[in-house]
């Protein structure tokens, strides 16, 4: 019973994890916020129910298209509604937060005209896979989710601690200026930054999609607010927080159900936010992405 | 090498530079003098590319390069050092010589990269650690040698000396030199003026936004009135 917890808020904590993974990177070299990354998540996990259930396509496909597809919106944000205000003097840093909720309304009104309100399923014989260890029951579903989240994880890590078009996303993110004296084309970096966030929101959505079996154009609110604690929570702009924080909240949030009252689940972020912002103002690890 | 005339340069609507005109010879070190507030960090602004002026032309090696921006000009040879160093704090010594070598293609980065291990042998020694756990002269000599080691013709210097010690200025004009003897132009940005002009060249004074005097290093040392105004003492 512990243990088959342990495992259900391991696999909804991995999902945070990337969730908050492309809040940080955007934060990071940005400085904002972006509140239309709950709703590219959304459309990630739609894609997924599209592409499996509409089509009956295999789950490869499914997340080869919510990839490209998230991937194209990311570049949309940042062509259209970013962009524009950076270049421009005496724009209010506030704009483009709000520019992007304007585009997290802009989305999940689209949702909702595309793909219909209510609950959507994921192709269900996928889900009900499971192994008997022992006396633990454990889904497929559950390990596919975990490995795909430690590969992804691992892979952002050595991408931004290794490679060289990490360490110029870093050098971006610490400085913009001092990176484009070292030669970083900086536009290039922060475009590819908003890319890969919102295709790691894309990947999220079908792992939540998988997870949960269920799929609405509302979902992408609750995670992105989710998403925005967990930022908090490890600091602002933190890889490694970002992942901490998303574990720590999906195993408070399955043991809260267990041990507790499932109605206080969804608190439990909003708690945390409170409890750091006042311990602990700059998140529990601090500092801004480093590898 | 570089040849900067008539420009004017904007903050909102202030005007802080004021019809510059300047030029700086292949080989040679020139140094820009100036009061606190005289634009010295908005001309090499406006050269290496963080800011676009609004008025005059930019030449490098004969070509018109005013408006391209700073990585642009990092690839045709013009590396600026900037005031208060800008060391990235939360990267590794090592990452941040590897940034400096961030545009170059070749094959001998990790061979320059070693090589300037050894001139700085402090840098070696501190490879790992997060730059911005160095001193000041430490970070000052990190920001040089990632300079170098982006391999640029012109490199622009804004106040290197800037809040060190006494021993540690002597060495950071000794390395100012021996990057000039080694083949690379330097236009320097200096408050430090007797040490400046005693390895430059050539030398401008700026006042409020406009060159008011010039003249090879020499001059100027020897002239009482830039003597006393911009060097504190009368010249020995
Ligand atoms: N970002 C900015 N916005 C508005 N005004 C600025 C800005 N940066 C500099 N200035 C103004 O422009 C003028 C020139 O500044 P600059 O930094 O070029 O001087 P400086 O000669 O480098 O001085 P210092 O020796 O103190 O470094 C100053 O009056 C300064 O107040
Ligand atoms: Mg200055």
């Amino acid at each position: 019973m512990l243990i088959e917890q342990l495992i259900n808020g391991i696999t909804l904590g991995s999902i945070y994890a990337i969730v908050a993974l492309g809040f940080t990177l955007v934060f990071g070299v940005l400085g904002i916020i972006n509140m239309a990354h709950g709703e590219i998540f959304m459309f990630g996990a739609f894609i997924g129910v599209v592409v499996t259930a509409t089509f009956k396509g295999p789950l490869w496909l499914a997340f080869l298209a919510a990839i490209l597809v998230t991937a194209a919106m990311g570049y949309m944000l940042e062509r259209f509604a970013l962009r524009p205000l950076r270049s421009k003097q005496g724009v209010s840093h506030l704009a483009p937060l709000i520019s992007t909720i304007g585009v997290s309304i802009l989305l999940e009104n689209l949702s909702h005209h595309l793909f219909g309100p209510g609950n959507h399923p994921f192709r269900a014989s996928f889900a009900e896979i499971s192994f008997q260890i022992g006396s633990i029951t454990v889904y497929l579903v559950q390990i596919v989710i975990f490995i795909i989240s430690v590969l992804l994880m691992y892979a952002l890590s050595f991408w931004l601690g290794k490679t060289k078009a990490g360490k110029a996303l870093r050098a971006t993110a610490e400085n913009l200026e001092t990176a484009s004296l070292l030669g970083v084309d900086v536009k290039r970096t922060i475009t590819m930054t908003v890319i890969i966030a919102s295709a790691m929101g894309g990947i999220a959505g079908i792992l939540v999609g998988m997870a949960f079996n269920s799929v609405t154009p509302q979902m992408g609110l609750s995670i992105g607010l989710k998403g925005l604690a967990i930022i908090i929570l490890g600091g602002m702009g933190n890889v490694k927080g970002a992942m901490a924080g998303g574990l720590i909240l999906g195993l408070a949030e399955t043991f809260v159900v267990v041990y507790g009252n499932s109605g206080y689940k969804d608190a439990i972020a909003f708690v945390a936010i409170i409890v750091i912002l006042l311990i602990r103002p700059q998140g529990l690890f601090g500092q801004k992405i480093s590898a | 090498m570089l040849k900067v005339s008539g420009i004017s340069a904007f903050y909102g609507r202030i005007q802080v530079l004021k019809n510059i005109g300047l030029e700086v010879a292949e080989g040679s070190i020139v140094t820009i003098l100036g009061a606190n507030g005289a634009g010295k960090t908005t001309t090499m602004k406006t050269i290496s590319g963080l800011l676009k002026p609004q008025q005059g032309s930019i030449e490098f090696q004969g070509e018109e390069v005013k408006g391209l921006r700073p990585d642009q000009l990092l690839r045709k040879g013009i590396a600026l050092v900037p005031e208060g160093r800008q060391i990235l704090s939360g990267m590794t010594v090592l990452e941040n010589l590897e940034m400096g070598a961030y545009h170059r293609k070749d094959n001998e980065i990790d061979r320059d990269i070693k090589a300037i291990m050894g001139r700085f042998p402090i840098l070696e020694e501190r490879q790992k650690q997060l730059g911005g756990t160095l001193s000041g002269g430490q970070q000052q000599m990190l920001a040089i040698a990632r300079a170098i080691l982006s391999k640029p013709k012109l490199l622009l210097l804004d106040e290197p000396s800037m809040g060190l010690a006494p021993l540690v200025v002597a060495d950071i004009f000794k390395i100012i030199k021996e990057i000039n003897e080694a083949g690379t132009t330097v236009l320097l940005v200096e408050q430090n003026a007797r040490q400046a002009l005693r390895i430059s060249d050539y030398g401008y004074v700026l006042e409020t936004g406009k060159i008011v005097a010039e003249g090879s290093a020499h001059e100027l040392l020897n002239d009482p009135r830039i003597m006393e105004a911009y060097l504190g003492r009368k010249s020995s």
